[in-house]
């Protein structure tokens, strides 16, 4: 047995792993205990209707685990297994783990990494999506913390964008993505000019860990690798985690006033500016550590909503 | 999609003693193989569900190589196929009998 709430020393690119590999290197070395795993074979009822391969655990890996000691529940979704998409079975595995997080008083880390609602399987991804933001917000209620931490390859989109805005703290790195509509949907809807989805640069400022981190739509940025997700999410459990009226009539005051600050901006960098974050067409370049500097006392912070 | 089976005798036993293993994804050129210590020592099954038809042949001659190079006796291992080719798919074989062989945690 290995000794209790002692991290893994592997290090990885977060945005390389896979979830498997993010859960092992994100809780003590061997504490992770699978719920549902692959061996039972729960996969989705409706991709065999359309002659798509399933996978074994239908891209979502829940259980619970310890870190740094601390019980904690860990849903992490896969994000090469279509998009990481929200389906039935995908969702159901996520709306349980959190009922059971409000049953036992447990903290939840959900490790995001997907396009939203699986369109094979649309009304019954879409109907997961409420029931999760249901069960988020009752456990919330119950004083259980839900962390999200986001810096997948597919980012964190659709209704996975929803979800983690009703989240209580948002761990994000520069290469997550927070939005509901993507790119290529923005862009197919109002065209090239509205937004070109293979500017990547634009993609990354608009959309991206910066720029979320910046304007409160996240609430910790980290480099790209497992530890540093581990030291934020280790801090995010100690965090008072508050959800009640108070706490929402702030944060649409708040969102109301970004709304007034910022709608007129045409660009990120625009909106960086009038954060009067120093030099803001360097940001995109800028070194972890360089960024918080220029970040800290300027950016706006969420009140445990967003 | 097309549903093949290997039933196979494999001279090695799987090392080890995990009961369960799985690697890979279902992604475009690429697999997941989930294998489960389940069957008599020198026994091996192998269920394959792909997308690409018509490749029987093909999956027979890697997962014969594989169970003949490889200490696959007493797994049962189960493939869900995204289209991958016959290195990926011996590569993933490969990890998959690494990994129940490690110690367990």
């Amino acid at each position: 047995m290995n000794a209790v709430g002692v991290a893994n020393t592997l290090s990885l690119s977060w945005y390389e792993a896979s979830a498997r590999q993010r859960v092992a290197a994100l809780v003590d070395s061997g504490s992770f205990v699978e719920f549902i795993g692959p061996e039972q074979r729960e996969m989705s009822p409706h991709l065999g209707i359309f002659d798509l391969p399933e996978q074994f655990d239908d891209g979502m890996i829940v259980g619970q685990a310890t870190l740094r000691g601390r019980a904690v529940l860990v849903a992490a979704q896969e994000g090469r297994f279509m998009g990481g998409s929200f389906g039935e079975v995908h969702g159901a595995k996520l709306t349980g783990l959190l009922r059971a997080a409000h049953t036992l008083g447990h903290d939840v880390l959900i490790l995001f990494d997907t396009g939203g609602v699986r369109l094979q399987e649309a009304n019954a991804g879409e109907l997961a999506i409420g029931e999760i933001i249901r069960a988020i917000v009752e456990a919330r209620a119950a004083g259980v913390k839900v962390i999200g931490l986001i810096g997948g390859r597919a980012g964190c989109y659709g209704g996975g964008g929803l979800i983690a805005g009703t989240c209580s703290t948002l761990i994000v790195s520069e290469q997550g993505r927070i939005s509901v509509s993507g790119p290529e949907v923005i862009e197919t809807n109002k065209g090239v000019e509205e937004f070109d989805s293979r500017d990547r640069a634009l993609v990354w400022r608009t959309m991206g860990g910066k720029h979320r981190y910046l304007i409160g739509g996240a609430d910790v940025f980290v480099d790209d690798n497992a530890t540093a997700f581990r030291n934020a999410a280790i801090a995010a459990l100690d965090d008072v985690g508050r959800f009640d009226l108070t706490v929402l009539e702030a944060e649409q005051l708040r969102l109301e006033r970004r709304l007034r600050r910022f709608g007129e901006a045409r660009d990120a960098a625009d909106i960086w500016a009038s954060l009067g974050v120093t030099g803001p067409a360097e940001v995109p370049t800028l070194a972890t550590e360089d960024f918080l500097r220029r970040a800290a006392d300027k950016r706006e912070t969420a009140d445990d909503a967003r | 999609m097309e549903k093949l089976n290997f039933k196979l005798k494999a001279p090695n036993a799987a090392g080890g003693t995990r009961a369960q293993a799985i690697v890979g994804v279902v992604a475009s050129g690429n697999l997941e193989v989930l294998l489960e210590r389940v069957l008599p020592g020198d026994d091996c099954t192998v269920d394959i569900a792909t997308a690409a038809h018509g490749f029987g042949a093909v999956w027979q001659a890697v997962v014969g190589d594989f169970v003949a190079r490889r200490a696959a006796g007493s797994l049962r291992i189960s493939i869900n196929d995204g289209g991958a080719r016959p290195d990926m798919v011996a590569l993933r074989l490969a990890q998959g009998v690494r990994l129940i062989e490690e110690p367990e945690a």
